[in-house]
């Protein structure tokens, strides 16, 4: 198991090794050129030739590529990304000030779109009554197909201003996160339901579903005892992706309610072109998409004791 | 075997049975006969009446037709200008003369939509063209030379699906400067690993068919098997992606373009006119409400014409 656990880590380096490279090719040798990028602002503004050479000199641009990225590289070992071009702080600490507002609003976001996704794929594949069934089947399509800042926008619209139940903008308390929290939940809810629920019908044609009801189970211990278990394993795999869609639904979310947090911070990031900060950003989505997917490794043998990751897949 | 007499016996819904008991191809077909099954089966006026007995499937093609016609031909659609407002009617609620409503300015929100579609359009199919282009020249390679360029191509395209595809398009769009066009490709490029997975999967499946090594041992050249076997043999999952793509597509564009990195001001892209509506919530809840409306119907039907693509894939194999 340690041994397995090592091997994922080791994985999961190369992930972020090669997700740090990426970023870099992108953000600091593609066409625009890095540093009129950053002295300019926005392209309209003149740029002065002695600012550029002073910032080439001081981020080391002027010197050859291989040597430009290894330094970098290195200095992101000990979680250096470069200084944040609007306030000169590093872009780690930037980064690392509004990150907690974002784990919440990620965290509740992901416990409702389980609890909605599930309960959705629950009465579609379960229910009796053919319309139920039909009805909610075709709400996730529909889940999936709308804009996100739509959504939002909708949600504010009636929540906060027709009804006066919660607050439209800000980060204080709890009444300010249930919107925002909706507004990422819908989406990623709908991906849930459409995976689970096709799932949850193959998995009630199986031969061994059969077989327990023959032995006399309730039909509650069969949908939720076995079958319910046994289908969660293909949703379980999109894990990783959709907590990774998470914080970029977290970019819109985060922009309609005006609230603090790394998805506003990408924004303004981008905005400002604030390329230590974006690639700060880029890199903590690899971040965490490597954290999710060791997770769903570990988490698998639970729901499936057959699934022993650590000497394999094997099923 | 026993175990398949018992499945029978059980009664699923119809939806189910068929998605449960759809075969995966595991034997490629010869093309001759692959194209036999993939066209409607018979005349034309069999797959005519199979196509019009989904009305779900039916109604997305309208729906895309319709949107295609609003980019192709606006002013036939109204006869409002989208540009210039009439100031004593700001901010009217939809009626019968202004089907959406007007803005803060007077413009009427249903001629702004209609002129805004072939923006939103353009910049979509854009975005399509350089994920499915770049997408499967990079699968094609990977998949037809194999060894360490497979390797190193797909490990790329690894660490691009770790990143989700907004960031990544943010990423791009720091250096591509903002706009319309750059955002497109932007949202083009964070969608090539997808088409390269596709292709490369498809590229292995068909060059180890039988028909590709006869072809092969026969002396044809590796240029005239991609051309003539692999090509058109990986289309139609390719297409069927190409489908989803252009809905997600559609998705990213107008939440890029309401974020603020598309055109700027006077021109009107779907994504814009929300963002427009949003300083009006309160008071006008059209200016937000209708031109979501169209963006989610038209991502709707692209899904939809997308999984009859998939269907009729997995039929026809």
């Amino acid at each position: 198991m340690i041994r397995y656990i090592g091997q994922r880590l080791l994985q999961g380096a190369f992930v972020l090794w090669a997700a740090y490279t990426v970023s870099f090719l992108i953000l600091y040798l593609l066409p625009g050129d890095a540093v009129s990028i950053m002295a300019s602002g926005d392209e309209q503004n003149a740029v002065d030739p002695a600012l550029v050479e002073k910032l080439r000199a001081e981020y080391g641009l002027d010197r050859p590529l291989y040597e430009q990225y290894f330094i970098a590289l290195f200095k992101a070992l000990q979680l250096d990304f470069g200084l944040s071009v609007k306030n000169g702080v590093p872009a780690t600490q930037t980064v690392a000030e509004v990150l907690p507002e974002t784990i919440k609003l990620a965290v509740a976001g992901f416990a409702l779109a389980v609890l909605l996704g599930s309960a959705l794929a629950v009465v579609a594949a379960f229910s009796r009554n053919r319309w139920i069934r039909q009805a909610f089947s075709s709400l996730p399509p529909l889940g999936i197909a709308v804009p996100t800042f739509w959504i939002g926008l909708l949600l504010l619209q009636f929540f906060s201003f027709r009804l006066r139940l919660f607050p439209a903008i800000g980060n204080d308390g709890g009444q300010s996160l249930v919107l925002p929290a909706l507004t990422l939940a819908i989406p990623t809810s709908a991906v849930i339901a459409q995976l689970l629920t096709r799932s949850l019908r193959q998995t009630l044609g199986e031969p061994y579903i059969e077989q327990i009801r023959a032995k006399g189970a309730s039909e509650a211990l069969i949908n939720f005892g076995h079958a319910l278990r046994n289908a969660a394993i293909p949703t379980l795999t999109m894990l990783g992706i959709l907590v990774g869609n998470l914080l970029a639904g977290a970019v819109v979310s985060e922009t309609v309610f005006s609230r603090a947090g790394i998805g506003r911070l990408t924004v303004t990031a981008v905005n400002s072109r604030d390329i230590p900060v974006v690639q700060t950003l880029v890199v903590l989505a690899a971040v965490i998409f490597v954290i999710t997917s060791l997770i769903v490794d570990l988490i698998y043998p639970l729901v499936d004791p057959r699934i022993n990751t650590a000497r394999g897949a094997k099923v | 075997m026993t175990q398949q007499l018992v499945r029978g016996t059980h009664s699923v819904d119809p939806a189910a049975g068929h998605s449960a008991a759809a075969p995966e191809a595991s034997v490629p077909v010869p093309p001759a006969a692959d194209q036999a099954s993939v066209s409607w089966a018979g005349s034309p006026w069999a797959g005519a009446r199979r196509f019009l007995a989904k009305p779900g499937l039916v109604l997305s093609v309208l729906v895309l037709a319709l949107v295609i016609l609003w980019a192709l031909v606006p002013q036939a659609f109204t006869q409002w200008p989208p540009d210039t407002g009439v100031p004593s009617s700001r901010l009217k609620p939809p009626s019968a003369e202004h089907w959406f409503g007007t803005d803060s300015l007077g413009r009427d929100l249903f001629s702004r939509v209609v002129h805004g579609s072939a923006t939103s359009l353009a910049a979509t199919a854009v975005a399509v063209a350089v994920g499915l282009v770049a997408g499967s020249a990079l699968g094609l390679l990977a998949g037809s030379i194999r060894g360490w360029v497979d390797d190193a191509i797909m490990r790329v395209m690894d660490v691009l699906l770790a990143i989700p595809s907004l960031l990544l398009s943010l990423a791009l769009i720091t250096v591509l400067g903002f706009g319309t066009i750059n955002i497109a490709i932007a949202v083009g490029i964070a969608s090539v690993a997808n088409f390269a997975r596709i292709m490369r999967a498809e590229t292995l499946r068909v060059s180890t068919a039988v028909y590709v090594e006869a072809a092969r041992s026969s002396g044809v050249r590796w240029h005239s098997i991609l051309l003539r076997h692999v090509l058109p043999n990986a289309a139609g999952p390719v297409l069927a992606l190409s489908a989803l793509e252009f809905g997600m597509a559609v998705l990213s564009i107008s939440s890029l373009s309401f974020l603020g990195f598309g055109a700027p001001p006077p021109s009107a892209e779907w994504g814009s006119l929300v963002a427009g509506g949003r300083d009006y919530l309160v008071a006008a809840w059209w200016l937000v409400t209708l031109p979501g409306v169209v963006i989610a119907a038209v991502v709707l039907s692209t899904n939809r014409i997308s999984h009859a693509f998939q269907d009729s894939e997995r039929n026809g194999r």
